[in-house]
């Protein structure tokens, strides 16, 4: 038999996927990477300008940008109401605080997993009930290392990450009988704007990316391509896993 | 208008740190120097200047800045 090269299983022709947060970082990463294995894409965040900026970076034709604020309920609705049927949904959007515990405030948590936990839980729901994800669809839930405590001071957002964690395992079950697939993956720290000019210094992040086996924090298309196996057809038997990548920075 | 006093901002500063005695933190505290100084104490204080100040400033600020006063300095000039 001779090699072909077009055979790719990990191929997103045909498919539609939606992605939150894909104005930056991660998000951006995974619109554009998709969008190079054949994917058409509908990228959705708060700015327009920077939708458009990872609209020009993309390939191909036919995608859309849904400009909305995931964090309102009127934002998940504007979102769900304008998206085309879909094949994938990477729930990405996200956001941080660090703080010691002794300062949590209420209004910090309400923030934190409004955005990380309850927006992607409202998000697969209205989905879901307005019928705009196919059979043998795939749900990724972008979480974190995080949720695994590894993080001095971050305790919200890695609650939040864990929370979401845990709902994936209840949308890989519920989903099943449609063949719908729900996955997390779990990021370390990666060059993204989440982890620049916050609480942690310049000087104290290339302090902890030394502690990295793989000497480097990720890139945002090392995240971007194994949310890419986790929506397509390559991954057709998982649901209901984990997925760390992380430089095996939790290698004990 | 939140009206900052030097004296209080240092004794705020010295509310996050459970060992070192209050008695040793002074504007021109070199607070990298202390023993119990820590990236953990770094945050508290951060968070310390939103509850207090109502002011955000981030992590390259407490790391820049040498002694306590020069923090006071940054948030004075953003409160």
């Amino acid at each position: 038999m001779n090699f072909d090269p077009t055979y790719n299983p990990f191929s997103l022709v045909g498919k539609t996927i939606l992605i939150t947060g894909a104005s930056s970082g991660i998000g951006r990463a995974t619109a554009i990477e998709c969008s190079k294995l054949g994917a058409i894409c509908i990228i959705t965040g708060r700015n327009e300008e920077r939708l458009n900026e990872t609209l020009t970076q993309m390939a191909g034709d036919g995608h859309q940008i849904i400009v909305a604020d995931i964090s309102t309920q009127e934002g998940i609705d504007v979102l769900v109401e304008q998206s085309p049927v879909i094949d994938g949904l990477v729930n990405n959007a996200g956001i941080v605080k660090e703080k010691p515990i002794r300062f949590y405030k209420q209004s910090d948590l309400d923030i934190i997993f409004q955005t990380n936990t309850f927006s992607p839980m409202l998000i697969v729901k209205e989905i879901l009930k307005k019928k705009k994800i196919n059979d043998n669809g795939a749900v990724v839930f972008v979480s974190s290392l995080a949720a695994f405590g590894s993080t001095l001071g971050n305790g919200i957002y890695g609650s939040s990450k864990a929370a979401l964690m845990a709902y994936m395992h209840y949308c890989a079950r519920e989903l099943a009988a449609k063949n719908i697939r729900a996955n997390s993956i779990h990021p370390g720290m990666v060059e993204t704007p989440l982890i620049r000019g916050g609480a942690y210094s310049e000087s104290d992040l290339q302090k902890d990316m030394l502690r990295y086996p793989l000497g480097r924090y990720g890139k945002p298309e090392d995240v971007a391509h194994a949310i890419i196996y986790l929506l397509s057809d390559a991954s057709s038997w998982v649901t209901g896993t984990s997925l760390i990548i992380d430089g095996g920075i939790s290698l004990k | 208008m939140i009206i900052m006093e030097l004296n209080e901002f240092v004794a705020h500063f010295a509310e996050q740190f459970e060992e070192t005695d209050a008695s040793v933190f002074t504007p021109e505290t070199k607070y990298h120097d202390l023993e119990e100084w820590s990236s953990l104490i770094g945050l508290s204080i951060i968070a310390m200047v939103d509850d207090e100040y109502d002011v955000l400033i981030k992590g390259n600020d407490v790391k820049n800045s040498v002694t306590i006063e020069d923090l006071f300095n940054i948030v004075k000039e953003r409160v």
